[in-house]
């Protein structure tokens, strides 16, 4: 077998085999039981409370776990909004980078806030020192803490009985941060740094390249944001390269690692469910079908990249290694269509190579990845997406088998299927209505004034279908909370970073109050225990019908909008 | 039970149907059903843009393909209301059939000067009193105040054995429409005139109080989800077209969405709820909710009274076990005779059981009878001789003889025992005081009875027998049913706590009950049906009324209900499955003109753009009738498990939901293909 391809799989079991133990100590975080790491986090945590005045013992109902969440979101937008338009004149600024200006700072400072990570800025210039670890790093740390706790509140609400109190956000929050993904930066950023990338907060290093040229190159406390973007599915990149960046992913071995923990918590989440209900079958099942629709995505991938692009064979230029351009030669083709799903499957959003330049049906499957959202997903909010669509097919087959349809013991009922409609309608809307705007404009080349530029069509820097796939795909990237981009788009101007900002804010929000609030009220209901008549969630059969739901109601949707970019630019590639 | 078979639809049905089709177009009635709505509102677009393609290029190509796509809307429309028309119809035309039986009958009520006078049946108001003797037919529901009849229910029930109806008791309802027997009673109105369970029922079927149940709401909820997601793509679609230089036309936009949203489910949904009441009234039982039907399908605990369920009727004599110091012969003609002037159905039994061969030469003439007492708790005769023989329950008898100085003799203590324990009941023989020997009885159980428990079982149904007997016999019988779980000794308030408990525990319950004492437990229930033979206290506090009196009734009901929720999960999984032939073929029919590299997802090969369009929306009508008849029969419910059901189901309306449109939408485009 061809190497790459057992890279790629290596990449893949080992992945698995960290989820699976790492499942089991998340679970143990969230039950508060004894675990190695307490001699070091319970004074730290205690003075933590101490000092904020918090009581982490205090039960609280989802309403209450929600109004925790979103105050402390909306306390750090407008820290991060400060930092971002005050970092010139702000501690370490070794390169003398500017302020940043207020469309840009919301957009950053929203889209750092929901977890998303889509950059319209290059690091290198665009930030300070300071502000990638004040404003981007803790943020970093933060949101992926805040999905998880989201989720851990659900984990809670699942639970056979009946109750109102589902445990205490803040806790939740900073158990998650403190034990689950602290630990795991550490590890990351010192097997970086031993890869080669940097981490100090010196300027700018000159060094002369082989051809005499002297060259200005960006560096900083690199490693240590690298370990956090990549492990709580942030994907915002030190540098502009992202992670294609010779500094911010130097080896083949920094590749693996960080794309190991692209899907690491994600795929750990659905595991630390199975043990934290003592449902260790539901968590194969959820797995199972997170894991054939990445397949089906990935495999296709893989093939399309190391085929390489036949437009290139056209014009006599060989292409062994696959379609090569804008990948990395150290990576190669399959690894960097690895990463090109599990960066859109989940919500990290980081990159390797360059999206825009991957072939049409691969740049499809990336979109599809981002639409669906939920095939492990996001850290913590991967599961709240999947939730969503459990819950409508626990509804429509538990009709299916001739009973009032029940989660867990709980009746699903209006109130729970209006919930759970609106946020799968959420998604769709917010793409198809982002990315329908931009294209009036752009089909009607209107005059943007302060908004644009120029006229719409100036934001374009391809014409036809593949333009209509860069306006989708930062929808559809924003949607997904996922932050990568076909970076041929003009994204760096009111109109794209207020539009995206929305979309941004919407698709973050939403879809974790949905589900919190469905658990919530499920969690309120009598408890009603299995009988023979009860359909179980943690069969095959259950399995097929989410992933049969899924594909209906989160993939059909986009079949026309798809069948416009990247599909007709396939076809007609011949 | 019966089933009455008949066909769908007759011929009557179906115009009285076809005509309603059309006045169900008013959109006040149709926007209850936001999918059909839009289906309107999307017609009326297209009736518009004909019109102005008639005006601008007259009867032209484009004039024809937009009137098509009119009229198969229009059609799709047609369908729809149809099917709930003939549901309405089939409900109503069965609910009359019950009705007929009450039309104005001559009714002899009572005067306040002591006189009884004639009047119409309609004019009797809830209060009045009227008398009916043999001969007469019953004019209205009421209850019995005074006296005894017998009384040929078979108008209503169709069983033609006549039933005893009597004051007082559990056994004291009459229904309007059926026929006095012999003796005469008196007879209190308990319903003003349009207000009995039939007028409740038919008003449901027919819509005007027709509520959508909690459930129905919540799968509205859901397909009202789906039109907004497919109005979203259909909508979003048009710039997306300008900015690929593809104009697209109405047509196509209209077709695309309406092909999209689930209008097979939309359409059927109402005729489905419909159906589940309709077939609850063929099974002669009546609802006073569509919800209750619903709620059936639910049940996880069942309550059935023992006698009359699992057991037939009473308890039959099956053995003599004389004392040991008592020859067999002598005992059995001691049975015989204390038991030969006695009428209940165990002292029938004993005779039965002796023989002729014996009776015959038995007498009690000049004997003085003594009829059972709550107060000495057993039965006899003194015959003219003097002697004194007495048949009882063991303590009784042996309170009877230790008195009088007697011992119980051991072994017939011994024997008692056994025959507790293997589920019987024990009359203890005496004769001046002196014990003679046992008599067991034993329930007979139903046959077919475990079979029928071992199906509710496997629907995840437990059931619960309630019995007067003690817990030992009733441990037996139950565990010979095969029933779940068992109260013994039973008062009716245990009914009530056993409800209580298990409804605490998040269960739902059924039960079956008659008498005025079951009504709080019935009201209790999360499902009660109330024998029609039972008292207006038991009617009125349950939600359903059996007709039948048939208390197995029960497992009927269940099926009735989770035939429902299937029906409406199956079309629905169905009706959405289809969407993804139609968008293959109605996606590359909007782009192929510009993009010609689109013919690609053109997997169906169809022959041009407007043949792809036409026959998706063809096909998207003709389903309706199509599965018409599955709505109002209802998806078949077999009891194999949730999980195996599922399984069959999607099998079945889930992947047969994605093939056959693909094969549907093919064989229409070659058709179509020939008129373009």
């Amino acid at each position: 077998m061809n190497t790459e391809i057992i890279g790629v799989v290596g990449m893949f079991i080992v992945t698995l085999l960290l989820a699976i133990p790492l499942g089991k100590y998340i679970t143990n975080i969230y039950l508060r039981k004894k675990s190695i790491l307490d001699f070091l986090f319970n004074p730290i945590e205690k003075f933590m409370f101490r000092i904020s005045g918090i009581d982490p013992n205090k039960e609280m109902n989802w309403k209450q776990n929600l109004t925790a969440l979103l105050t402390i979101n909306f306390v750090w937008f407008f820290v991060c909004m400060f930092i971002l338009m005050n970092q010139g004149w702000l501690p370490l600024n070794p390169d003398g980078n500017p302020s940043m200006p207020p469309d840009l700072a919301f957009n950053t400072a929203i889209s750092f806030l929901v977890n998303c990570n889509l950059q319209h800025y290059s690091g290198e210039s665009g930030l300070t020192y300071f502000s990638q670890i004040a404003g981007v790093m803790f943020l970093q740390f933060v949101t992926a803490g805040t999905g998880m706790a989201a989720c851990a509140v659900v984990f809670n609400a699942m639970k056979e009985r009946q109750t109102e109190s589902l445990g205490n956000f803040y806790n939740y929050f900073l158990r998650s941060c403190t034990r689950i993904l602290l630990p795991i930066s550490v590890i990351t950023a010192v097997i970086l740094i031993f890869s080669g990338t940097p981490m100090t907060f010196e300027g700018k290093d000159t060094i002369i390249s082989m051809q005499g040229d002297t060259v200005q190159v960006s560096r900083g406390p690199v490693a240590a944001m690298v370990a956090i973007k990549q492990t709580g599915t942030n994907g915002g990149g030190f540098f502009g390269a992202n992670s294609a960046h010779p500094l911010e992913n130097p080896t083949y071995l920094s590749n693996m690692v960080e794309n190991i923990l692209i899907i690491l918590i994600p795929i750990a989440m659905v595991f630390a469910l199975g043990y934290y209900l003592n449902k260790r079958k539901l968590s194969w099942m959820i797995f199972g079908v997170m894991t054939i629709g990445f397949l089906l995505l990935l495999v296709p991938t893989i093939i399309q990249e190391m085929k390489g692009n036949s437009a290139i064979t056209v014009m006599g230029i060989d292409q062994h290694l696959g379609s090569m351009e804008g990948k990395e030669i150290r990576f190669g083709s399959a690894a960097s269509a690895y990463w090109g799903i599990t960066t859109t499957v989940t919500s990290n959003g980081s990159v390797n190579a360059m999206h825009d330049s991957f072939t049409p049906l691969s740049g499809a499957f990336t979109m599809l990845g981002m639409m669906v959202n939920s095939l492990y997903g996001g850290v913590g909010v991967g599961f709240l997406n999947f939730y969503i669509f459990i819950i409508l097919a626990v509804f429509i087959s538990g009709l299916m088998v001739g009973r009032t349809p029940e989660l867990f013991g709980k009746k699903v009922e209006a109130r729970e299927v209006k919930i759970a409609a609106i946020i799968a309608i959420l998604h769709p809307l917010l793409i198809l209505a982002g990315t329908a705007l931009a294209s009036h404009y752009a089909a009607n080349d209107t005059q943007m004034g302060w908004w644009f530029n120029g006229n719409a069509k100036g934001w374009l820097n391809n014409p036809s279908y593949h333009g209509f796939s860069e306006m989708l795909y930062e929808f559809t990237s924003s949607a997904a909370n996922n932050g990568s981009g076909f970076e041929g788009l003009g994204d760096n101007n009111p109109f794209w970073n207020i539009s995206t900002g929305v979309v941004l804010l919407l698709s973050r929000y939403l879809p974790i109050i949905g589900p919190v609030t469905i658990a919530g009220l499920l969690a309120n209901k009598k408890y009603i225990p299995e009988s023979a008549g009860t359909l179980k969630t943690d069969t095959v059969t259950f399995g097929i019908m989410t992933f049969a739901v899924i594909i209906i109601i989160a993939a059909l949707s986009f079949f026309p909008a798809l069948a416009l970019g990247p599909l007709a630019e396939y076809f007609s590639m011949g | 039970m019966k089933h009455k078979k008949s066909s769908l639809f007759s011929k009557e049905l179906a115009s009285v149907a076809f005509k309603q089709s059309f006045v169900k177009l008013n959109p006040k009635d149709l926007i209850h059903n936001p999918v059909m709505f839009t289906v309107e509102i999307s017609t009326t677009v297209m009736l518009v843009e004909s019109m102005h393609q008639l005006l601008v290029s007259g009867i032209s190509h484009s004039f024809i393909y937009n009137s098509t796509i009119f009229l198969i809307l229009l059609l799709t429309l047609l369908f729809a209301n149809f099917a709930e028309a003939i549901a309405e119809a089939r409900g109503k035309a069965q609910a009359e059939s019950l009705r007929k039986t009450r039309e104005e009958t001559p009714a002899k009520i009572l005067t306040d000067n002591g006189t009884l006078k004639i009047i119409s049946s309609s004019e009797l108001r809830k209060g009045d009193i009227f008398y009916c003797e043999a001969g007469d037919i019953i004019p209205t529901d009421g209850e019995i105040i005074e006296g005894l009849a017998t009384i040929d229910e078979s108008a209503i029930t169709g069983e033609s054995a006549p039933v005893i109806r009597e004051a007082g008791g559990d056994k004291s309802s009459v229904t309007g429409g059926t026929k006095v027997l012999s003796d005469q009673i008196k007879v209190v109105v308990t319903t003003q005139p349009g207000e009995s369970f039939l007028d409740k029922m038919i008003a449901l079927v027919e819509g005007a109080s027709r509520q959508k149940t909690p459930n129905e709401i919540a799968l509205t909820i859901l397909l009202a989800a789906f039109t907004l997601i497919f109005i979203i793509v259909c909508v979003t679609l048009k710039p997306f077209a300008d900015y690929a230089n593809t104009p697209i036309t109405i047509a196509a936009f209209i077709s695309l969405f309406v092909c999209l949203i689930p209008t097979t489910i939309g359409g059927l949904l109402s005729a489905i709820g419909i159906a589940g009441m309709d077939r609850a009234l063929r099974a002669n039982v009546i609802t006073k909710s569509g919800k209750a039907v619903e709620t059936a399908g639910d049940i996880d605990v069942l309550l059935l009274d023992k006698t009359g369920t699992i057991t037939i009727g009473n308890r039959k004599a099956t053995n003599f076990y004389p004392s040991k110091v008592i020859d067999m012969n002598e005992f059995i003609k001691n049975s015989v005779l204390s038991s030969l002037a006695d009428e209940t159905p165990e002292g029938k039994s004993i005779v039965e059981l002796a023989g002729a061969d014996i009776v015959k030469y038995l007498s009690i003439e000049g004997a003085s009878l003594i009829k059972f007492t709550a107060e000495t708790r057993t039965s006899g005769v003194i015959l003219k001789d003097g002697t004194n023989i007495r048949k009882g329950a063991k303590d009784a008898i042996k309170k009877i003889t230790e008195a009088a100085g007697n011992i119980f003799p051991n072994d017939t203590d011994e024997q008692v025992k056994v025959i507790s324990s293997k589920g019987g009941t024990s009359l203890v023989v005496m004769k001046n005081e002196i014990v003679q020997g046992v008599i067991e009885l034993q329930d007979i159980i139903k046959p077919g009875i475990s079979e029928r428990f071992d199906r509710l079982r496997k629907m995840g149904v437990k059931t619960v027998m309630v019995t007067g007997d003690n817990p030992l016999t009733a441990k037996f019988i139950a565990e010979k049913a095969g029933v779940d779980d068992y109260i013994a000794e039973a008062r009716p308030e245990d009914k009530m706590n056993y409800i209580k408990k298990e409804q605490l525990s998040g269960k739902l319950v059924a039960m079956m009950g008659d008498g005025t004492n079951d009504a709080p437990a019935l009201a209790q229930a999360d499902v009660g049906v109330a024998m029609n033979s039972g008292t207006q206290a038991a009617k009125e506090a349950g939600n359903m009324v059996d007709l039948d009196n048939d208390p197995t009734k029960l497992i009927e009901i269940v099926e009735i209900g989770k035939q429902l929720l299937m029906t409406r999960g199956t079309l629905t999984t169905f009706s959405i499955a289809n969407d993804v032939a139609k968008y293959f073929a109605i996606v590359p029919a909007l782009f192929i003109a510009s993009i010609p590299a689109l013919q690609g997802l053109n997997i169906m090969r169809l022959h041009s753009p407007e043949s792809a369009i036409l026959s998706a929306v063809i096909f998207n009508a003709i389903i309706i009738p199509v599965l018409i008849p599955l709505a109002l029969r209802g998806v078949a419910y077999k009891p194999i498990g949730a999980e195996a059901i599922l399984r069959r189901n999607l099998l079945i309306y889930g992947l047969g939901g994605i093939i056959v449109p693909f094969i549907g939408i093919k064989l229409l485009d070659l058709v179509v293909a020939l008129f373009i």
